[in-house]
């Protein structure tokens, strides 16, 4: 494990911050205060938080519908983001994206879309735009594993190495497809691989170990920076939550108990605060105190979503077209 | 001013864009090919480099998602389809993307794209290749689209459309192509929402769109001979739509007559002839009529294609019923295309 201590306490806050703001989302769910789907990335936030700690702030990523971790690891802010989940006026979005569609692009979060793989041939466009530029800037594509049957997902790898992008493809592996198994999709499994026959390499990574998860895109990141052209990375994780909504659904017959028992076992925060415990001697207390400020974080944010206001009648027709670019 | 074609004045466009400005590029199947999309392409990748001009893999979802992404990361992308029909795999991209990029995320990113694709006709181009489909994107909100008719047009809509911080869709007409027109040398814009006046006349307004507008003149021309007057509107832009020039329009002749390039069941005239009825149904001495393409696939045998495709005859016909007058003897001379196929 090559990260430092400062890089794994920060992904450790990372993580926390996601989690602790997604468990809030599912506790509020219920009371009807978020009127819009939710996907939430519980047990896969060591994915989100190395990868995009593995990038610069100017570097530009491209989400799903299953946002709140990258755009928090992106550093997109915890207010905007539960405005925006209230669909109020201060919200990333303006209140019209709502969950699915959050935005941060000051801190090089381009959008996250609900159509399944739909911004993956974005981040390949994006990487054109910087390569042709002359921009120094690395995109990354960020999808999960329904989406390597999209036809637009294997368009993109095509172009990206017949152009030599600098895009890095990023498959975060939650083994479910709403409620598909992989192996009810696929013949071949190993997604990393899915680049091999259009000149993109590819890897696969734990991605339940966040300083794994750094390490290997922090590597890619800066060989795709230097002009080595697209890879892929596939990080395996799992799907703690229901597809969609606050609940877990490990009874229904889609899931399979020995994954859940894995995941359960290889929870990624657990796992980073044994590390953090064992081999850096960070006590106790200290993970508490991140926590609390991490806590009174997520409540300063639902309080300010709860007082916001919600978009006056007057934004229903804004934004349809931009008056400049 | 320069006498040019049509698609002379589409690679004149391209060049004082790609000249302006750095973030203009040009993308699309056959660009940089020994045809250059008609011709409308050709030298623009000895000028400005296989960077800025370049050909594409024949994957046009992705590739039109390619584009949206350039767009988002700061350039100015014009994506060309030799076919319209090609833009059903293009759908999810322009319609769940870059319509609404901007609006989703409350105003934060635009997607200033312009994808051009070509109607075929004649020749037999078949179900394939010769579908209409601006009433399918128009639908839609978030894109502006655009149908340039003369060479004049398609030059000032095409630099209007790249400057544009919106998705614009602009659909030409592969018979437009070899028409010839003034064109004024340099950058000039034609603003969209402003439509044009072809004809004046007070029997009955013809509103067209696209190959339509020089078939509606055609028949206009020979309705003239038989004393009845013609007012030709063509809206240039469909989204948006300039309706008050319609409507004045209707006020003055009282009859209305749309042409378009496509199936009229839901189809554009369909909205023409809905907002007529909407906001100048007090102007109408009587009913709207429409004429598009038949409600069938587009075939391939001449004995068939002449009769799917509405012309200066068919119009004539029409216009006739609509003014209670017998249609003249005399044969209706048909607009002369010097389009000999393949493609």
């Amino acid at each position: 494990m090559a990260t430092d201590k400062q890089t794994l306490v920060s992904l450790y806050k990372a993580m926390v911050r996601i989690r602790l703001a997604e468990e809030r989302v599912a506790q509020i769910y219920p009371t009807d205060k978020i009127q819009s789907p939710i996907h939430l990335c519980i047990g896969q936030e060591a994915v989100s938080a190395g990868v995009c700690l593995a990038m610069k702030k100017e570097d530009h990523l491209y989400g799903t519908y299953r946002g709140h971790g990258v755009y928090l690891a992106k550093g997109g802010s915890m207010k905007e983001m539960f405005a925006e989940l209230y669909a109020k006026d201060t919200g990333c979005s303006g209140g019209k994206g709502g969950s699915m569609h959050l935005i941060a692009p000051e801190v090089g979060l381009m959008g996250c879309s609900a159509i399944v793989a739909s911004t993956i041939p974005l981040a390949v466009g994006d990487a054109l735009a910087a390569k042709m530029q002359k921009k120094n800037r690395v995109s990354v594509a960020f999808f999960g594993d329904g989406a390597v049957a999209e036809g637009v997902f294997f368009e993109s790898l095509n172009f990206a190495a017949l152009k030599k992008l600098p895009v890095i493809f990023v498959c975060e592996n939650n083994n479910y497809a709403v409620h598909s198994r992989i192996s009810d999709r696929h013949k071949k499994t190993e997604f990393y691989r899915y680049g091999d026959v259009f000149g993109v390499p590819g890897k696969r990574f734990d991605g339940n170990n966040a300083s794994a998860v750094y390490d290997s895109m922090r590597a890619a990141v800066a060989k795709v920076r230097k002009g080595g052209g697209p890879c892929l990375i596939e990080y395996v994780t799992y799907r703690l939550y229901e597809h969609v909504g606050p609940a877990q659904d490990h009874k229904e017959a889609y899931r399979e108990l020995k994954k859940l028992k894995h995941a359960q076992k290889h929870d990624p925060i657990r796992q980073l605060e044994g590390v953090l415990t064992k081999k850096h001697k960070v006590p106790t207390d200290l993970f508490a105190k991140w926590q609390s400020e991490i806590r009174n974080e997520v409540t300063e944010a639902v309080q300010f979503a709860e007082e916001s206001p919600a978009p006056p009648p007057e934004r229903l027709f804004q934004h349809l077209y931009a008056e400049k670019s | 001013m320069s006498i040019l074609t049509y698609g002379e004045s589409v690679k004149q466009a391209m060049t004082t864009a790609m000249e302006r400005d750095s973030s203009v590029f040009l993308m699309g199947i056959g660009v940089d090919d020994h045809k250059a999309i008609f011709g409308s392409a050709k030298g623009l990748v000895d000028r400005f480099g296989h960077d800025r001009v370049f050909d594409t893999p024949i994957a046009e979802a992705g590739m039109t998602g390619v584009a949206i992404g350039a767009a988002l990361g700061g350039m100015k992308p014009v994506h060309i389809h030799i076919r319209a029909d090609f833009l059903y795999l293009t759908l999810d991209q322009l319609f769940n993307i870059a319509a609404k990029w901007n609006y989703m995320f409350g105003g934060k990113m635009s997607v200033p794209i312009v994808v051009r694709a070509v109607i075929g006709r004649s020749w037999g181009q078949g179900a394939q290749h010769s579908q209409s489909p601006q009433s399918i994107i128009a639908h839609v909100p978030g894109i502006k689209v655009v149908m340039p008719t003369t060479a004049y047009d398609v030059k000032g809509l095409l630099l209007k459309a790249i400057f544009d911080p919106n998705p614009v869709v602009m659909i030409e007409h592969r018979l437009l192509y070899d028409i010839k027109g003034e064109v004024p040398d340099g950058y000039y814009e034609i603003e969209f929402g402003k439509g044009v006046c072809r004809r004046e006349g007070s029997d009955l307004t013809i509103v067209a769109t696209s190959y339509m507008v020089p078939e509606a003149l055609k028949a206009a021309e020979f309705l003239s001979t038989h004393g009845i007057n013609i007012e030709i509107i063509d809206p240039l832009t469909l989204v948006p739509l300039d309706e008050e020039l319609i409507l004045r329009s209707v006020k003055k002749t009282g009859r209305l007559l749309v042409a378009d390039t496509g199936w009229t069941y839901c189809g554009f005239s369909a909205e023409i002839a809905s907002r007529v009825a909407e906001r100048g149904f007090s102007s109408l001495k009587g009913p709207v009529r429409r004429l598009g393409t038949a409600a069938t696939v587009c075939p391939v045998s001449k004995s068939l294609e002449n009769i799917f495709y509405p012309n200066a005859k068919t119009i004539v016909h029409e216009v006739c019923e609509m003014l209670g007058k017998k249609a003249p003897n005399s044969e209706v001379p048909l607009l002369e295309s010097r389009f000999k196929g393949p493609f």
